[in-house]
């Protein structure tokens, strides 16, 4: 399989503004409060053409920012993101239409003043992909592609459902055929029924094209039954960073760092009876503030003290498998003596 | 877009005051625009006015020898005449420099929300310090700079009300600039052109088209105030404003008409523009639509 994406090293920070009023205290000698979101830290990530990669995490873990990365919306503050071997915002601009993103809130996503043929042609009719007189069909063809009939063309989205909503998003990003797909927690916002409608869908459109072009997506999501159902492999993050990264089934079978470990526990199931559920100790640290070393330490049950003061790397656990876990190397009893 | 403006009909329809309140505005123009053609007398004509005319009371003949259905003012204008004159100058003006003022205002708040940095917050200040001076402050300085007369009096307005425009759009802009489907438009990628102009404007325009009315409205007085205070129009052409307060003096003799038709003439175009704004605003808005 050859290699679509490729995330180098990619870092994201926001800084924030300062309000006129912190500015004068930090004159006066107050303490400057910190600036910057560390959204992202030092992610490495490859997909390949025809796959599809979860991206798991709790919210605030920085998932969104890199699929956002990835999509051309933000520009990261470090490293890089190549798409068939170029930049996704070459200059700070996004300029192919081959990467698409589906956002969580269909509600939010689609222009409430625009008819949603006009939205679904807007960006083929731009982009010279189909003539304004081929804009028609070719929307026809999409509406008819995600499921909708093609006469609701000329309805606005408050017209709709938040199912079929989702579905006109959906046929937005596949009418400028796109080699690769973000999809942001595309069923998060919807009803558990239209859920599984929509992640039919989107089964049915990756096996409609695993002959043809290839349908590549990266699946942004917190529920890990939904990833497991649609993922070839799936990458965890924890505050920023990818903490482990395994072909779904390994994931799922064999978990090697304890906070995926500890999702996969924390996950209600259904045959448990009256289960007691495994919540994850303590809370998510603000990403303002994040702890050092390795930052699930503090909510780790095998925290030992080298992790509190190194970082560990994402090094390959088992073929295929990778963590970032001192546990699998060298041990976190003794702080490494460089 | 025929169909559009079909659809758009159907749904302003549905409100029956409105209707009529649309009916009135047209009625209103058409009076206006047809003045010259349908007023008894050419109230702008200074050799046709008799003084021996003036104040007569409604219903009374002059020496016109036609009935002054409105009576006439101090100078011996036939009310009617010079209400459908005045009102054919003071829509004249105030729609114009209301137009301008919201495509000039709308461009700076757009600009400002969409772009943002250094510019915007620029822009948007120079709009607060203007909205902190009463827009009747501003317009006063500027008519004694520029001078008595029609295109004057325009850019005064114009400059006193486009900061309202501004500040709306920009209000309403900054607001959807952080929506998803922005972001969505953007990351498709289409040009900021297109964003600007296709998604973030029609987004934007229902509040404006609000704040048109109310500024026209606002326009109509403002110009009625400025000349009032003698630094508008001259007094030979009266705007429906200056027939308001050239009769305010008598108002208290029992010559109410001088004052109260015109006064009344004024009201019901500012209430029939306000009803037809707010008629639009509803059909403009798709969520309510049913």
């Amino acid at each position: 399989m050859s290699e679509l994406l490729r995330i180098e090293r990619a870092s994201k920070r926001f800084r924030q503004p300062v309000p006129l009023g912190d500015r004068l205290a930090a004159w006066l000698g107050r303490p400057r409060p910190p600036r910057a979101v560390q959204a992202v830290t030092d992610v490495s990530l490859t997909v390949a053409r025809g796959e599809v990669v979860g991206l798991v995490g709790e919210s605030g873990c920085g998932k969104s920012t890199l699929g956002r990365m990835v999509a051309g919306i933000y520009t990261p503050s470090e490293g890089a993101v190549l798409f068939e071997g170029a930049p996704v915002m070459p200059g700070g601009h996004k300029r192919s239409p081959r990467v698409q993103m589906i956002h969580q809130d269909p509600f939010a996503s689609l222009d409430p003043r625009m008819k949603v043929g006009e939205t679904v042609a807007e960006g083929p009719v731009a982009h010279g992909i189909v003539s304004r007189a081929g804009a028609d069909a070719l929307v026809a063809e999409t509406l008819r592609r995600v499921g909708l009939d093609p006469a609701l063309r000329n309805r606005y989205p408050h017209q709709f459902s938040g199912g079929q909503r989702q579905r006109v998003a959906i046929a937005r990003a596949l009418a400028l055929n796109p080699a690769l797909l973000v999809l942001d927690e595309p069923v998060a916002s919807l009803d558990v029924s239209i859920q599984a409608q929509v992640l039919n869908l989107f089964m049915d459109l990756r096996e409609a094209a695993a002959g043809g072009s290839g349908l590549t997506s990266l699946f942004i999501s917190h529920d890990l039954g939904v990833v497991r159902h649609v993922s070839d492999r799936v990458a965890i993050m924890y505050l920023g960073r990818i903490v482990e990264l395994a072909p779904t089934r390994t994931l799922y079978a064999a978990p090697a760092h304890p906070y995926t470990r500890a999702l996969l526990d924390s996950v209600p199931r259904l045959g448990q009876g009256r289960g007691v559920f495994h919540p994850i100790a303590g809370e998510l640290p603000s990403p303002l503030a994040p702890p050092p070393g390795c930052h699930f330490h503090p909510r780790c049950p095998h925290a030992g003290p080298r992790c509190r003061v190194e970082a560990p790397a994402l090094l390959p656990v088992a073929p295929g498998q990778s963590a970032a876990c001192h546990l699998h190397h060298g041990g976190t009893a003794a702080a490494a003596t460089a | 877009m025929s169909g559009a403006i079909a659809e758009g009909w159907r749904e302003y329809r549905r409100s029956p005051v409105a209707v009529v309140a649309l009916l009135v505005v047209l009625a209103i123009v058409a009076l206006a625009l047809l003045a010259p053609w349908i007023a008894p007398q050419d109230p702008y004509d200074q050799a046709g006015l008799d003084l021996f005319d003036a104040r007569l009371p409604p219903g009374e003949v002059g020496s016109g020898g036609y009935v002054h259905w409105l009576g006439t003012d101090n100078a011996g204008r036939d009310l009617l005449s010079a209400i459908l004159y005045g009102l054919r100058l003071s829509l004249m003006i105030s729609v114009s420099a209301g137009t301008v003022a919201l495509v000039l205002g709308t461009a700076i708040g757009l600009s400002a929300a969409y772009y943002g940095g250094w510019f915007g917050a620029l822009a948007m200040r120079v709009v607060d310090l203007q909205l902190s001076l009463p827009a009747i402050l501003l317009a006063l300085v500027l008519v004694a700079m520029l001078g008595q007369g029609v295109p004057q009096l325009m850019a005064a307005l114009v400059a006193a009300q486009y900061a309202y425009f501004a500040r709306t759009a920009y209000g309403a802009a900054s607001a959807e600039r952080r929506k998803d489907y922005i972001e969505a438009a953007l990351s498709t990628p289409l040009s900021g052109r297109r964003v600007l102009l296709r998604h973030l404007l029609p987004n934007t325009l229902p509040p404006l088209i609000v704040v048109v009315t109310v500024q026209i409205a606002t326009a109509i007085s403002l110009e009625a105030t400025l000349s009032f205070l003698g630094l508008g129009l001259p007094i030979t052409r009266p705007s429906l404003g200056l027939l308001i307060s050239n009769g305010f003096q008598f108002l208290l003799s029992g010559r109410y008409w001088i004052s109260v038709y015109p006064g009344i003439t004024l009201m019901v175009t500012v209430l029939a523009i306000n009803l037809v704004g707010d008629q639009l605003r509803q059909v403009l808005n798709p969520k309510h639509r049913r």
